[in-house]
């Protein structure tokens, strides 16, 4: 564990430290010059290296496997295949369900549904020997046809989600006598989650107990699932994971290859390192579904909203489930009297998809922003105008108070900062030579996602501070912000805190996903630490030895790590002075935000599963996160590509914890926006169901050179109602609204409505 | 990848002798080597590291040519000063190219023998069937995904594209590349695929490229290299045009024009015909809109390459207008 030093100027600590400071990442000079050891780069004597065997078909059934000349290859000591692997049991699901009704899981296929599924592992004492022996395993097939697109005809299982309808008023009546009616369908494609650093794990067995070096999002519901599969108890799987290169939603879970690693280990008796190349990181796990929305709106002709109709589609694989929810924020966005709103899931040939970046709010709000931009148009409205024409006062759907909603301040400061005011209405009149000028705007909301979380907060003897807990750093800023936390807690500077995160048998945290992770640890860490302190204060008081004895004090107070009468007069130590002249060599408390009296059980429930998971409609008020942004495009008249040239968005998260980490994470998810936008899509041979662009040369993310200057405004007020401490989502928000804030501009550039992302240059031509 | 057997040659000759074992590939900056090898494109049986060879690497430019050796770097090059003043289309071809990492390690003769990105041609383990790895097996790419493949120049057996930069500007200023006993314009060493997709290169075993050499001129003096794409940088073309243009004293004529073609044919492309049509005539847009058309006669779209017949051309006249404008 590196242990990370802040620097910066002492006279700037106390402005930069406390909570809501702009202090830099703590972690950040040891990611930089290589100090930062990964959950991979751990050496272990006698590690055994695995490569992985993908079919190549995306449907049917593995006839054969030839191993010899795998086997014989040097350096190798195993090739396992689906009739040698050991079988494990099959692990519960995100919310702890058992899944029935296979009794065992055999982590290689034997029965393929994807193209890229694992079908055997070589295992050898190099990594090249294992690479080298694995192009000589075949395996002959017996291929079933294979559907493998949303828009095929002959699509898969239609499955609708029940759950998921939400309805108000008579939607179809209102479309019907609506005078202003607009319909169109929006699409949006598979894209990856591209993290630099891939997916891959080390698992070592010693007896029954496991350990797993692995970057995760999740450390106890991946110790779950590690425990379910081989029958060992939870307590004997250890997580290991200090820092994480990027996971967006797809590190959340242990998927097949994990399972692969860890069985191998086992048989073989030594550890096992298995990563995926970064091919397997566009084939293994899923990305973000493909989606298709039907909206039909139906307004007044002064452009109120009289009635939405909303039909979404997702694409899911044929074992497993997972939804993107297209109509997530469609029925919060805007006020309507009459809504109606379904989603269906189509069953494909295609790896399980996974949660990505917002996954559902972000094609919702393609769609339903896109829309409202398209209403505008077709009435010879200011698209920022029918936003406020429309602004939902209240939560339409829940028909409760929103917590805090600033959207309205989003649009007045955004459009403010942008110029939106010299914006010429017309599409396509404004240009700079060749090329088209487009201003755009769009909104996005995420809900606050709240569960609980505990932490340990430690004062050491030389008056230092440990703060430990199972939760993650992926760049976000954990470590940082609650290393704020805890120095502002307990008066002391951060540079004397050290906070250890990424253990599975430190004190337990949920999952990092659905931007809850800041509010729940820090009110965990705050708790925890008040508890330390106060008992610091109380042996303080109550101790004779100390100066503090007779003051008549009933408290004490600590500042820059010195403890004293509240007022500043009297006796003064450092706590170091203190831990000493009391004899003790820390004192330690666990703090967590969970109800009192709850059982050990339901505890287990809360750290391993999402099925505790409070939702953000709970009680009297409606919690979102909300933004607002405004785009210019360029686009070029004879080539059709686009650019984005400037950004600017102003962003309700609440109160931020650290603002400079909050905008980093929203810029973060702009720039993840623009990618989805303008040029990410995984695409498929639909043919072979094979994925053709698997690498990062034709996989197109954006580069430097494709990101303007983004300039992000905090608009929050602090949010009592989502978080002990007043925030609200921060990692998520960002990326939602992007793309129809994109696509509303490129419209407004050329003319063109492009409802197909990406909008690449062909659509454009 | 598999085990391979590494020599390192120290001098030009014992390059070409060890280039002429069966099985022998050169290295140089080893961005597209190495890369083949690991997705199993190519198993070398023994690897020629050049990248050693002294004087190889040397830029010499005049007025009236330049001399680039085979192991001058994409970056050097580009960043050359006489390159950038005399011959301008090869210096933006070159910073247009890859990545700067790539630049800094990629050569000049490598990059000339770059290979096509067909992602079929890329996947040997998916897609056994492509005639340019092996004759005969057929062509994965017709009837899969095609929005990269190749509108020009296309033949049954193969419709991949030609990918690079820099050969669309040397073809454009009728360089030669130096093998050592022969000399080829780079032009007709490309070879388009006809039936046999899998010789991309006129190349014999034991050759090893020194060096190319590239005329200098008028045209090549006013010359730029555009480069469309959906992403600003580290893509391959879409389309691009080198055009070079050299006028009458009346600063409107066409005495001399140049013009090629990348990412939209099988091989560097020389558009005659566009050339033809506005040599002698005074340049206004509508004339270079229209012959730049002329560019796409015989153009053969597999759907969703089709963009690229519109496209070609309207980069082909942004060039010329742009070059236009400069007088
Ligand atoms: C991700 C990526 C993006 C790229 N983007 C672009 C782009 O946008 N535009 C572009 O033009 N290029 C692009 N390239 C290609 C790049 O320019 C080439 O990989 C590079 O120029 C090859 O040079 P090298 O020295 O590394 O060649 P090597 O990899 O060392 O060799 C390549 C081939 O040439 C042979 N060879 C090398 N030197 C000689 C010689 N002197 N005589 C005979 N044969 C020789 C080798 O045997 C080998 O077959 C890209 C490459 C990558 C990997
Ligand atoms: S287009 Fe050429 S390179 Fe691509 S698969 Fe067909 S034959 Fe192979």
């Amino acid at each position: 564990m590196t242990v990370h030093d802040v620097k910066h100027a002492a006279s700037d600590s106390a402005r930069l430290e406390a909570v809501g400071g702009r202090l830099s990442r703590v972690d950040g000079p040891a990611k930089i010059t290589g100090a930062a050891r990964y959950a991979v780069e751990q050496q272990l004597e006698g590690l055994a290296h695995a490569v992985l065997v993908d079919s190549t078909i995306a449907a049917g059934k593995v006839v054969s496997i030839e191993t010899q000349a795998a086997k014989a290859a040097r350096g190798v000591i195993a090739v396992l295949t689906p009739d040698t692997i050991m079988k494990l049991s099959v692990a519960s699901d995100w919310f702890g369900n058992p899944l029935a009704p296979q009794r065992t899981f055999c982590p290689l296929a034997r029965d393929v549904t994807y193209c890229g599924q694992h079908i055997a592992v070589v295992i050898a004492e190099t990594f090249e020997q294992a690479v080298s022996a694995a192009a000589l395993v075949m395996a002959d097939y017996d291929q079933a046809p294979a559907l493998v697109e949303l828009g095929d005809g002959t699509a898969g299982e239609i499955i609708s989600i029940e759950g998921m309808t939400k309805e108000w008023g008579n939607a179809q009546a209102a479309l019907a006598e609506a005078p202003v009616h607009l319909s169109a369908v929006y699409n949006t494609q598979r894209s990856a989650h591209a993290a630099i650093e891939p997916h891959g794990l080390i698992a070592r067995w010693e007896g029954d107990r496991l350990t797993i070096w692995e970057p995760s999002q999740w450390l106890d519901g991946m110790a779950r699932t590690y425990a379910e599969w081989f029958g060992i108890p939870f307590e004997n799987v250890r997580l290991v994971s200090p820092y994480i290169g990027g996971g967006f939603g797809s590190k959340a879970l242990a998927l097949a290859h994990s399972a692969v690693a860890a069985a191998a280990a086992k048989m073989l008796g030594r550890p096992v390192k298995l990563m995926l190349t970064r091919s397997q990181n566009f084939t293994s796990y899923g990305g973000r579904a493909t989606t298709r929305q039907t909206i039909d709106l139906g307004a007044d002709k002064a452009g109120r909203i009289q009635s939405i109709i909303h039909r979404g589609v997702s694409e899911v694989s044929l074992e497993g489930m997972w939804v993107e929810a297209v109509g997530s924020i469609t029925s919060i966005m805007y006020d309507t009297p009459n809504f109606s709103s379904r989603q269906d899931v189509v069953r494909l040939n295609t790896v399980l998809p996974n949660p990505k970046r917002a996954p559902g709010e972000n094609p919702s709000a393609f769609g339903i922003e896109c829309a409202i931009d398209e209403l505008a148009h077709e009435l010879g409205l200011d698209p920022l105008e029918i936003r406020l024409i429309n602004y939902a006062e209240q939560d339409p759907h829940a028909k409760k108070a929103w917590s805090t909603r600033q959207l309205r301040e989003a649009f007045a400061v955004g459009a403010e900062a942008f110029g939106w005011a010299k914006r010429s209405p017309a599409p396509r009149s404004m240009r700079a030579g060749h090329q088209l000028i487009g201003w755009g705007v769009a909104a996005g909301a995420y809900p606050v996602q709240r569960a609980h979380g505990e932490a340990v907060v430690k004062i050491m003897f030389d008056g230092s501070v440990e703060v430990e807990s199972s939760s993650i750093d992926m760049g976000q800023g954990t470590y940082t912000i609650l290393a704020q936390t805890a120095a502002e807690t307990l008066g002391v500077p951060v540079s004397q805190v050290s906070v250890k995160l990424g253990d599975s048998h430190f004190a337990r945290a949920g999952v990092t996903g659905g931007s809850r992770l800041a509010g729940i640890m820090t009110g965990a860490v705050h708790k925890a630490a008040s508890q330390a302190l106060d008992e610091l204060i109380g042996l303080a008081l109550s101790d004779p030895r100390l100066p503090f004895h007779g003051l008549q004090a009933n408290t004490l107070a600590v500042k820059d790590g010195r403890i004293g009468s509240p007022r500043g007069d009297g006796p003064e130590l450092s706590i170091a002075e203190l831990m000493s002249m009391l004899g003790r060599d820390r004192i330690e408390a666990k703090g967590d935000t969970l109800p009192a009296g709850t059982t050990a059980e339901e505890r287990y429930k809360n750290y391993t599963t999402i099925a505790m998971s409070i939702p953000h409609t709970e009680g009297d008020y409606s919690r979102h996160s909300w933004c607002a942004h405004f785009v210019e495009v360029k686009v070029d008249e004879d080539f059709g590509t686009v650019r984005v040239s400037r950004v600017v968005s102003a962003l309700d998260s609440g109160r931020l914890y650290n603002p400079k980490l909050a905008e980093s994470q929203w810029k973060g998810g702009i720039i993840m926006g623009i990618g989805e936008a303008l040029l990410e899509e995984g695409i498929v041979d639909r043919r072979h169901g094979r994925t053709v662009n698997s690498n990062f040369a034709d996989y197109m993310l954006p580069t430097n050179a494709d990101i303007p200057d983004i300039q992000t405004i905090s608009v929050g007020i602090p949010d009592p109602h989502s978080s002990a401490l007043g925030g609200k989502g921060v990692g998520e928000l960002g990326i939602v609204g992007v793309a129809p804030a994109i696509a509303n501009a490129v419209f407004h550039a050329t003319g063109k409505r492009v409802r197909d992302l990406p909008i690449t240059l062909e659509k454009l031509i | 990848m598999r085990d391979f057997s590494y020599l390192r040659a120290d001098n030009i000759e014992a390059a070409r002798n060890a280039a002429a074992l069966p099985g022998a590939m050169l290295l140089a900056g080893g961005t597209t080597l190495i890369d083949l090898a690991k997705c199993g494109v190519v198993e070398p049986a023994t690897v020629i590291d050049i990248s050693h060879i002294e004087g190889l690497n040397a830029i010499d430019v005049t007025a009236d040519r330049a001399l680039i050796g085979a192991l001058a770097k994409m970056s050097h090059v580009a960043d050359h000063a006489e390159v950038k003043s005399l011959f301008p289309a090869v210096s933006e071809a070159l910073w247009q190219a890859a990545s700067a990492q790539l630049r800094n390690m990629a050569t000049i003769g490598g990059n000339l023998m770059q290979r096509t990105r067909c992602p079929y041609f890329r996947d040997p383990a998916n897609f056994p069937a492509c005639n340019k790895r092996e004759p005969g097996s057929g062509c994965s790419a017709i009837g899969g995904v095609t929005r990269g493949h190749a509108v020009l120049g296309v033949s049954e057996a193969c419709i991949a594209t030609y990918p690079g930069d820099l050969a669309v500007a040397l073809v454009a200023f009728d360089a030669e590349v130096d093998l050592g006993e022969r000399r080829l314009k780079v032009e007709d060493f490309f070879l388009a695929p006809g039936a046999t997709a899998e010789q991309e290169h006129d190349i014999r075993p034991g050759e090893v490229i020194t060096a190319i050499e590239i005329p200098g001129s008028a045209a090549a003096r006013r010359s730029t290299y555009i480069k469309v794409r959906d992403r600003q940088s580290y893509e391959f073309a879409a389309a691009s045009a080198a055009v070079g243009l050299e006028l009458e004293g009346d600063g409107r004529t066409v005495r001399d024009i140049r013009v090629a073609l990348g990412g939209v044919a099988t091989k560097p492309w020389r558009a005659r015909a566009v050339e033809d049509a506005l040599k002698g005539k005074a340049l206004d847009e509508a004339t270079i809109r229209e012959a730049s058309e002329l560019a796409m006669q015989g153009a053969v779209d597999h759907g969703a390459n089709h963009y690229k017949i519109a496209l070609a051309p309207r980069v082909i006249a942004r060039a010329i207008l742009k070059l236009g404008e400069t007088a």
